[in-house]
């Protein structure tokens, strides 16, 4: 089972060096602990561009689908047995990049 | 057999089956949505096949069949991308009937899903109630003041989210034991009051079997943390309730106030081991938490032989605590009720004017409100207080008890 644990923020690439070696740590026992799948950090909202190609001609528009003030500012894929544990994870994951973090599992 | 005696059995095997039922086949088909549904199949097809067919010698064994039947059926509907030998392991599971201990885990593995902390606490109580106390869902709507409709998609939601989330169905492990008790106890608590004022024009006024299942329930938990202050208070508090129920309805099915009932028809029994559980928290010198406060102040009463020996000071100086704990208007209410015997009616009623606007929709605050007025001498807004109170009441035996005293009014 997976979920997908995701850092939310009203900025990007805004973490600390002491958050950034704690999210390393953390990174590390989720390898050591076989839940590691991905993660990675995402640039600004203000980056992404939307595309639509459902009438076979593609459109492009600037900016994202949707302005919020908070957005997903980067995530985790992880590889858990059930929500109890993935749910412990995701709090782990919380304290060390010193974010709010959100669990969705996969379909 | 009448049909009065097929419908009592009914009634009967769903008060004791329901909740069995609903976890062996969760634990056996791993998914709730179909335990409920199945059980509830088995107790349509009883409603059908009893009158006709007689009940069966074993109601519990009838039910667990058609309802594995049932689910069965219902996967094999659903399940056409057939997962062949899945389906035959289902089908030939014949194992014995587990013994009475692995029974009580499986229900308890069901309240701790159930009561899960990703699930919202208003959602935890609501399936909780579904799926362990067997309450229909309109029977909880009232028990929240919701619509029905809105009830139903809250436990709708609930379970898609235990399935497509993953939350697994077992009891947590010793470490995760204390954070996930207090959510469970408050949702007991919440089973307990709906048995013991049970709602429904329909419905016994007190539900013995709700009451007695929560009791049985909060006691297995205590078994599992008997250091835990809270699970003993919860326990102590149902107990000292629980004492009182044959003295709180009169032999007309009315509802009998604590100042009116016969306290020499109390049971002892469970009054002296409530008293044990009090003491035995204040021995602990550990800060109290609501549970326990709220059993103190059920023990202040229960001690009192006469109602007028009651140490309403006590009283008050408790639900003073649990206020600081608490500061919910529904507790600010029933510190009222206290209030207005230690300090006279009109400081209570000033104390009811300020809950108003939270409260106007709740039976309790006006008939709290038009006892104090009839107290008072106010007999028109006594009556007009009473007639709302009757009008939002839902208890068979409180309305009954509040149209008497509204026409005792003169």
């Amino acid at each position: 089972m997976q979920y997908l644990v995701s850092v939310i923020d009203d900025k990007t690439g805004s973490a600390t060096p002491t958050e950034m070696a704690a999210i390393n740590a953390f990174n590390d026992r989720l390898e050591a602990g076989g839940h590691w799948v991905f993660a990675g950090g995402l640039g600004s909202p203000s980056t992404a561009t939307v595309i639509d190609n459902r009438s076979g001609e593609a459109l492009f528009t600037d900016g994202p689908f949707l302005e919020t003030k908070e957005y997903i500012a980067g995530f985790w894929i992880i590889e858990a047995p059930d929500l109890d544990v993935a749910l412990k994870l995701a709090a782990e994951g919380s304290k060390a990049c010193n974010r709010k973090v959100e669990v969705r599992p996969f379909l | 057999m009448s049909v009065v005696d097929v419908r009592e059995a009914i009634t009967q095997a769903h008060h004791e089956e329901w909740a069995r039922l609903v976890a062996a086949l969760t634990r056996r088909f791993g998914d709730l949505d179909i335990a409920e549904e199945a059980a509830a199949e088995a107790f349509a097809a009883a409603v059908e096949r009893w009158p006709a067919d007689g009940v069966p010698p074993n109601p519990g064994a009838w039910l667990t069949t058609t309802a594995n039947r049932k689910a069965i059926d219902r996967i094999r509907r659903e399940n056409k991308r057939d997962d062949k030998q899945k389906e035959a392991q289902m089908l030939y599971d014949d194992d014995p009937p587990e013994p009475l201990d692995a029974i009580d885990d499986e229900r308890l593995r069901l309240i701790f899903t159930c009561c899960h902390p990703a699930l919202a606490m208003e959602t935890r109580v609501a399936l909780t109630l579904r799926m362990v106390g067997g309450l229909t869902v309109p029977e909880i709507a009232r028990a929240f003041l919701v619509q029905e409709a809105t009830m139903g998609r809250r436990i709708t939601r609930a379970k898609a989210k235990i399935k497509a989330a993953r939350i697994p169905y077992r009891v947590p492990s010793a470490e995760d034991l204390p954070a996930r008790v207090s959510g469970v106890l408050a949702v007991l608590f919440l089973v307990f009051n709906e048995g013991y004022l049970a709602t429904g024009p329909d419905t016994d006024p007190v539900r013995h079997d709700l009451t007695a299942e929560a009791i049985r329930l909060t006691r297995l938990i205590r078994a599992l943390m008997p250091e835990d202050g809270e699970v003993a208070g919860l326990l102590a508090l149902m107990l000292l309730t629980e004492a009182r129920r044959t003295a709180r309805v009169s032999a007309s099915g009315e509802l009998v106030a604590l100042d009116e009932q016969d306290r020499g028809a109390w049971d002892a029994a469970l009054v002296a081991e409530g008293h044990r559980l009090v003491r035995e928290r204040l021995a602990a010198g550990v800060a109290p938490g609501r549970y326990q406060i709220l059993a103190a102040i059920n023990a202040v009463h229960t001690s009192a032989r006469d109602v007028r020996d009651t140490d309403w000071s006590q009283v008050v100086a408790l639900y003073d605590q649990l206020v600081r704990l608490d500061p919910s208007p529904i507790i600010a209410l029933n510190r009222a009720v206290a209030v207005a015997e230690l300090d006279g009616p009109e400081v209570a009623l000033a104390a009811l004017d300020r809950l108003e606007d939270t409260l106007a929709g709740y039976h309790a605050y006006h008939a709290t409100r038009a006892d104090l007025l009839r107290r008072l001498g106010c007999t028109q807004k006594a009556r007009a207080a009473y007639d709302k109170a009757i009008e939002l009441a839902g208890n068979t035996a409180e309305t009954a008890y509040l149209t008497r005293r509204r026409d005792q009014l003169g």
